[in-house]
């Protein structure tokens, strides 16, 4: 019995966008060349190279291990992690000839570590397609997982290994390698959120009492969400870290009202942020002086609101159109390449391009909530919602946060900051959600089979 | 398992709201509030991207006597001033506290690449999205000339002036005292500060561009003016016999004008207009402005480009001749006193008008500007800004200049193997105030290379300062200029 009516791949589009991508990427690259005066080193074609080379190899895999996969995600992907390639090179450039000029030793380029690092995701990702034919074998951890994701949370406080960077403890330090096992532990979460849920759903959808109208779950059931609001504080008091605290509680908060279909548990989750946020004001000086910088970032112009303010003169200096890249001058923003790549990226590319650069964050979670909503099984579709929300929050946490919107945070910006665990993680990511999508696209044999039998047409 | 896709369509909508948040933020941020941002005080950006080009050079001959260096700093060009004092009233300053003086103020936009004579490298900017460079300009100086004229005035207050006669090029603009402009251009703005109070304060006045702005009285150099209206009038020649005694009795007033050396100016207190212009006789001139009139010597001074404000392209002082003297005040007039002021520039100008045949030349001091890849794109022509003599008339008086250095008052310019035209001058600035000598001369006589004017502040009473102390200036300069073709 063979399958007569073939649901259509898309795999050629996804091949025209990476092709697209990577055409944008060495206009980018030549752009910055020129307009630094540094032209285009052979070392910088051998970038240019491989960054096609490792696009074309996720391509290649994807039609062989996950063919019907979504053709959206990977391509956007590529664009962003590329765009960060750019932004990381131009910010080389800037900095090897501040050293230049001072006569300090020159600084290692952090582009060709970064291209690095994409190659590793890489790897993970075919590596991921390969090993995992379906995804509804990550249910039967989902313990483990949360075990792991714990771990992986609080090993920064670990001693020996953890390590304290700009006053926030979120790094852990290995045989010279350091990491952020807080970007590891999201997805790691996720699992465990979708697979507890997945199964937890109806007891917690049990209403209990009524309270002005908000249907209250029952008592016992507010352990989970308690638990989770109880290690996110932890997470902001011992490892100062708003912006993971954050990503955390609203991603569980988010999936528990996905799972339950009760707002009730967005209205305790948001009592109990508003509860949380107000006595870490009252208690920490850190997360005060957070509020008051952002209330006012120009009364501190000199002290802690020096990035933002700077990261605002960035992006009024880039204005509509942008100065052009390697035009503005993005490393007067400390971090340029990290937590304030998006405003290096604004001063340069202007409005135009971060409106662009921002369609391309909701294109990417677009697609992934689509595929949680056509994805079949429970927990495909709470995982798949789960980890679009972890890149629209962490990306609205973080470009809110040097834009001003929201009090600063340091998170990366998925697939732009320079830095391996961020783009490990935002790949593997990549890869789980086109892991869903072949899944849900795919054709069940069984099925078709049973539509075109013969004997239907008989029957008729 | 139906109802969780629906969910999730609200999660989404919750999440469209924050995008469109962020958006709007971003869009008032580099949109509408953007030009907020880009004055407030604290940001260094707008002043980066001045600092962050590459500033065009100012030139005298092929050497650059301002030029930009790159630095350390986070203001990647330095602006450098090789011989700063030398060339500060030609260079001025670019300054992060003060901002710009001098041709660094005038030529801003050449200098800074933004002009629109760069129009095509700025296509070609904007396609290779390179940061535009200056251009460079190169000015009229002549070093030696400017070297001569600095190195008299060391240890004096006053100011040169050096053109040339046939085109208007000045080839000396030099003060004294004068301030270093690399101190003020650094980058180091408490430095600056500091320095530019030091400067305000000094009662020498080092900011002050003395040739181009000082306006003093002209004293006996005036004497020109007079002698010019006078040939021009047709009613005199250099021949004609003009009184000239000991005093002269200022009409409707009971005062007396005498002679610098208190004696009459030739036997019988008769005197030639030559000689009286080569002894610099008082009153056969403060007597032949009478015959004249305000009028006649008003309209010869306009010509020679009084009442005029000049834009080298340095704004100069406007050099004045009275608007209503009466009979007293125009026999002061045409001797160089009551009101007449003028610029050691301007006296420079009618030096350079009489040995140019009598047509006084708008001066300039950019002679061409340059692209980044030094191609010329622009170069100053010679204009004639009026007709002050005839020909034949200017011949005359440059005639009786040359007796003034032959025979009279100004020996001290005299240059061996070269006729030397020259006028003597001193002026008192008030009754008690210490006087200014004055030396106004071009050289060679016919078809000069050089017209120069010298004022020295400061000076003795005595009309011997005039040669004394500004004539070995004013010979220094010419010699400077002819030796360097």
């Amino acid at each position: 019995m063979t399958v007569v009516r073939r649901q259509p791949t898309r795999r050629w589009v996804e091949l025209v966008l990476l092709l697209f991508a990577w055409g944008l990427g060495v206009l980018g690259t030549l752009q910055v060349g020129a307009a630094t005066g540094e032209g285009t080193p052979s070392r910088l074609w051998i970038t240019v190279a491989v960054v096609g080379g490792l696009a074309l190899l996720m391509h290649v895999a994807v039609s062989i291990w996950a063919r019907y996969a979504d053709p959206i995600l990977l391509p956007v992907a590529t664009l962003l992690t590329i765009l960060g390639l750019i932004m990381i090179y131009r910010i080389d450039v800037a900095t090897a000839r501040r050293a230049e000029l001072n006569d300090s030793p020159p600084p290692t380029p952090e582009v060709y570590s970064q291209l690095t690092w994409f190659a590793i995701a890489v790897i993970l990702f075919i590596a991921l397609l390969i090993l995992l034919p379906d995804h509804r074998r990550l249910q039967r951890y989902t313990f483990t997982f949360g075990l792991i994701g714990l771990v992986l949370l609080v090993l920064p406080l670990a001693p020996v290994i953890g390590t304290t960077v700009n006053g926030a403890t979120l790094w852990i330090r290995i045989a010279g390698f350091s990491f952020q096992p807080a970007e590891m532990a999201k997805i790691f979460l996720t699992i465990f959120f979708a697979g507890y849920l997945v199964v937890t759903r109806d007891s917690l959808a049990l209403v209990r009492t009524k309270v002005l109208g908000i249907d209250l779950p029952r008592l016992k059931d507010l352990g989970p969400i308690l638990i989770a609001w109880l290690v996110s504080l932890g997470v902001l008091v011992f490892e100062r870290d708003l912006g993971t605290s954050l990503l955390f509680f609203g991603l569980f908060v988010s999936m528990l009202y996905i799972a339950t279909q009760r707002r009730s548990w967005l209205f305790i989750g948001g009592v109990l942020f508003l509860a949380g946020a107000y006595a870490a004001y009252q208690l920490f000086s850190h997360v005060q002086s957070r509020v008051t910088i952002w209330l006012d970032p120009f009364a501190y112009s000199d002290t802690g609101g020096y990035q933002i303010v700077q990261s605002l003169y960035g992006l009024a200096n880039g204005g509509m159109l942008g100065a052009g890249l390697g035009q503005g001058f993005p490393n007067l923003v400390p971090f340029a390449n990290t937590d304030f790549i998006f405003s290096a990226l604004g001063e340069e590319l202007g409005v135009t391009g971060l409106f662009a650069i921002l369609m391309l964050y909701a294109l990417l979670v677009e697609r992934g909530f689509r595929t949680a909503v056509t994805v079949r099984d429970g927990f495909g579709q709470l995982l798949a919602a789960g980890l679009s929300i972890t890149f629209a929050l962490q990306v609205f946490v973080i470009v809110g946060g040097v834009t001003g919107l929201i009090p600063l945070t340091g998170l990366t910006t998925p697939f732009l900051s320079y830095g391996g665990s961020s783009l490990i993680a935002n790949w593997i990511i990549v890869a789980l959600l086109l892991r869903m999508s072949d899944r849900a696209r795919r054709p069940d044999a069984q099925v078709i089979a049973m539509d075109e039998a013969p004997t239907q047409v008989v029957r008729l | 398992m139906t109802g969780m896709p629906r969910q999730i369509r609200r999660l989404s909508l919750v999440f469209g709201f924050l995008l469109i948040a962020l958006l709007v933020n971003l869009t008032l941020i580099q949109v509408v509030n953007a030009n907020d941002y880009r004055d407030r005080p604290g940001n260094q950006r707008i002043l980066l991207a001045e600092y962050d080009r590459e500033r065009g050079p100012i030139l005298v001959g092929a050497n650059p006597v301002a030029r930009s260096v790159e630095t350390g700093n986070t203001l990647t060009y330095l602006r450098e001033y090789d011989s700063g004092a030398l060339y500060a009233p030609v260079t001025g300053f670019y300054s992060l506290v003060y901002g710009a003086t001098g041709l660094e103020r005038t030529e801003n936009r050449i200098l800074n690449g933004k002009s629109d004579i760069f129009a095509v490298d700025r296509v070609e900017q904007l396609v290779s999205g390179r940061q535009p460079t200056g251009g460079a300009v190169t000015t009229t100086i002549n070093a030696a000339a400017q070297r001569a004229a600095y190195k008299g005035l060391r240890g004096k207050n006053g100011a040169v002036v050096a053109i040339e006669p046939a085109t208007g090029r000045i080839l000396a603009s030099v003060q004294s005292p004068s301030f270093d402009p690399n101190l003020l251009s650094s980058h180091n703005p408490s430095e600056i500060r500091e320095y530019y109070a030091r400067l305000e304060a000094d009662p020498d006045k080092p900011l002050l561009n003395r040739p181009l702005v000082s306006l003093n009285p002209p004293g006996s150099t005036f004497k020109l003016v007079t002698a010019a209206a006078a040939l021009a009038s047709g009613r005199f020649t250099p021949d004609s016999i003009l009184p000239g005694p000991r005093t002269y009795d200022l009409p409707l007033s009971d005062k007396k004008l005498r002679n610098w050396n208190g004696k009459e100016c030739g036997p019988d207190a008769k005197v030639t207009l030559r000689e009286a212009l080569a002894i610099s006789c008082n009153t056969a001139f403060a007597w032949l402005g009478n015959q004249l009139g305000a009028d006649a010597l008003r309209a010869q001074a306009e010509a020679f480009g009084f009442d005029t404000g000049f834009e080298v392209p340095l704004r100069a002082a406007t050099s004045r001749f009275p608007a209503n003297p009466d009979d007293p005040q125009t026999a002061l007039s045409a001797i160089g006193q009551f009101d007449v002021r003028a610029t050691a520039l301007q006296m420079a100008m009618v030096a350079a008008a009489i040995g140019n045949s009598g047509r006084t030349m708008n001066p300039y001091l950019v002679q061409e500007v340059r692209g980044p890849d030094l191609s010329i794109l622009q170069t100053t022509e010679p204009r004639a800004f009026a007709d002050a003599l005839q020909p034949s008339e200017a011949l005359a008086l440059t005639d009786m200049m040359v007796s003034v250095v032959d025979d009279g008052t100004g020996s001290n310019a005299r240059i061996s193997g070269v006729r030397v035209a020259g006028k003597t001058g001193t002026a008192q600035t008030g009754n008690d105030l210490p006087s200014i000598a004055w030396f106004v001369s071009f050289a060679p006589a016919t078809a000069p290379e050089v017209a120069v004017a010298v004022v020295v502040e400061d000076a003795g009473l005595e009309e011997v300062s005039g040669n004394g102390l500004a004539a070995p200036i004013a010979r220094a300069v010419m010699q400077a200029v002819l030796r360097t073709g």
